[in-house]
């Protein structure tokens, strides 16, 4: 076990592109790189739906079209995936998260975001409130490719991207904090990219 | 969905390369030792970090090749011509060298020896890595499970294990090995090269009324296809794990 790092022999390395946007650890891609564990799934829109749940185990659910029909909003931003890559100036369109707690009663600290397929990730709910996350549906001003995570995915820019759930189908408000998919797994509860928590004790 | 769950944190050991050998035009495997190796599970992965005079850092995930066996590790490393990293490791670290591992990382993309089900497995050039892990892990344990790998590679030099393979299918009635080649095929192949489809697939694979478990591995556009060509011929979504490597979201 080192703690101080073993310098590589002849390894000179490249210093990344990035400057001060780009977290320790990350280099910047131009690709869109795709990660995820199982096929992607194909969500029909009238099929979808989506369910907020309080820890009182009271719903709220949308279709798309009352989906849609909420204010939605542009976002530019920097994403940085936990395998290394960051891309910048993503831009997004969407829902803030913000939009559809709105009137919601709650003293939840947490959230699990729930997703088509079966896939589960955990964000505390102060991140996703304050204009910090949004539910998006659009991508580069097209609408969001399965492969991306469309109908509709979570956008959480400033946590590693797995927290930025695809095909999105619901979101549940929690008292006390629970490890998601990935999280279970030996990944990071938290996520902060600039802290580099990519696993679990980072 | 649950997996293995890594208990406290992961820290950086120093491992040693034994050796190392070509397995291809462009991949290689770097045997190490690794002092205190907690053992991995089939399709795991570890970090490999390299670190320059000045401090300065560069680590990227490679997926374990062998079986697990004390402190060996084995790591099939593609190399990618403008890459930071496995330019370095295919080329420049020596027999004797210190290599800082982190891992095994990945619980999901797993395969154990206490799996009885059947296996398809389907690889698109580098994703054979995870995959081979679990040939040699079944083999070793003397699982009978059967397997299938379905090994989508651009020409026969791009087969990486080939000779292992071959004998491992030669010795092994419950080890199936097909490829499918997208740009060259061998002299005297009946196809036309060409990549992975429907008629591919249903040749190669378990047929779903067999219920396999299946694991696809490889570059992203190739994982899209493959599962959907899975799901396309009756297997179910929940059977099929994907590994997949983006354009630069894999390893450089």
């Amino acid at each position: 076990m080192s703690e101080e790092k073993i310098v590589s022999r002849g390894f000179t390395g490249r210093r990344p592109q990035g400057g001060t946007k780009l977290p320790p650890g990350q280099y910047l891609t131009h690709d869109f790189p795709v990660l995820s564990a199982t096929p992607t799934p194909s969500i029909p829109l009238d099929r979808w739906e989506f369910t907020l749940t309080t820890e009182t185990g009271e719903v709220r659910r949308w279709n798309w079209t009352a989906f849609r029909a909420l204010p939605s909003v542009t976002i530019t931003t920097d994403i940085h995936c936990v395998t290394r890559w960051s891309k910048f100036d993503t831009a997004w369109e969407g829902i803030a998260i913000d939009t559809l707690l709105d009137g919601v009663q709650s003293t939840a600290k947490y959230v699990m975001a729930h997703s088509y397929g079966g896939y589960t990730t955990n964000v505390p709910l102060a991140d996703l409130r304050g204009g910090k996350a949004w539910v998006a549906f659009r991508y580069g001003g097209e609408e969001l490719e399965p492969e991306h995570g469309g109908p509709a995915r979570l956008l959480v820019p400033h946590l590693y991207f797995w927290k930025s759930a695809k095909w999105l189908n619901g979101l549940t408000l929690m008292t006390q904090d629970e490890p998601g998919f990935w999280e279970q797994l030996g990944y990071n509860m938290y996520g902060d990219p600039w802290r580099e928590q990519r696993y679990t004790g980072d | 969905m649950a997996g293995t769950a890594i208990h406290g944190g992961l820290v950086w050991r120093t491992g040693t390369l034994i050796e190392r050998h070509r397995e291809s035009a462009t991949a290689h495997t770097l045997a190490l030792d690794v002092p205190g190796w907690p053992g991995h599970e089939a399709g795991q992965h570890v970090d490999v970090r390299l670190t320059a005079p000045d401090g300065y850092s560069a680590a990227r995930s490679y997926s374990i090749a062998n079986a697990a066996a004390g402190n060996r590790l084995e790591l099939t490393i593609e190399e990618l011509a403008d890459g930071e990293v496995s330019p370095y490791l295919a080329e420049m670290v020596a027999p004797g060298d210190p290599l800082e591992i982190r891992g095994p990382i990945g619980g999901w993309f797993v395969w154990h020896p206490s799996q009885t089900e059947p296996v398809q497995l389907v690889a698109g050039g580098s994703g054979i890595v995870p995959l081979m892990a679990m040939i040699r892990t079944r083999a070793k344990a003397g699982n009978p499970a059967p397997f299938r790998l379905l090994y989508s590679v651009r020409s026969p030099q791009s087969i990486i294990y080939a000779d292992e393979l071959r004998e491992r299918a030669e010795h092994d009635a419950d080890l199936g090995v097909t490829y499918a080649y997208t740009r060259i095929a061998p002299d005297g192949w009946p196809a036309p090269p060409r990549r992975v489809d429907a008629q591919i697939v249903g040749a190669a694979a378990f047929a779903p009324e067999r219920k396999p478990l299946c694991y696809v591995c490889g570059p992203t556009p190739f994982v899209e296809t493959a599962s959907n060509l899975l799901i396309a011929a009756g297997h179910d979504a929940q059977q099929i794990k994907t590994e997949r490597f983006g354009p630069s979201g894999g390893g450089s």
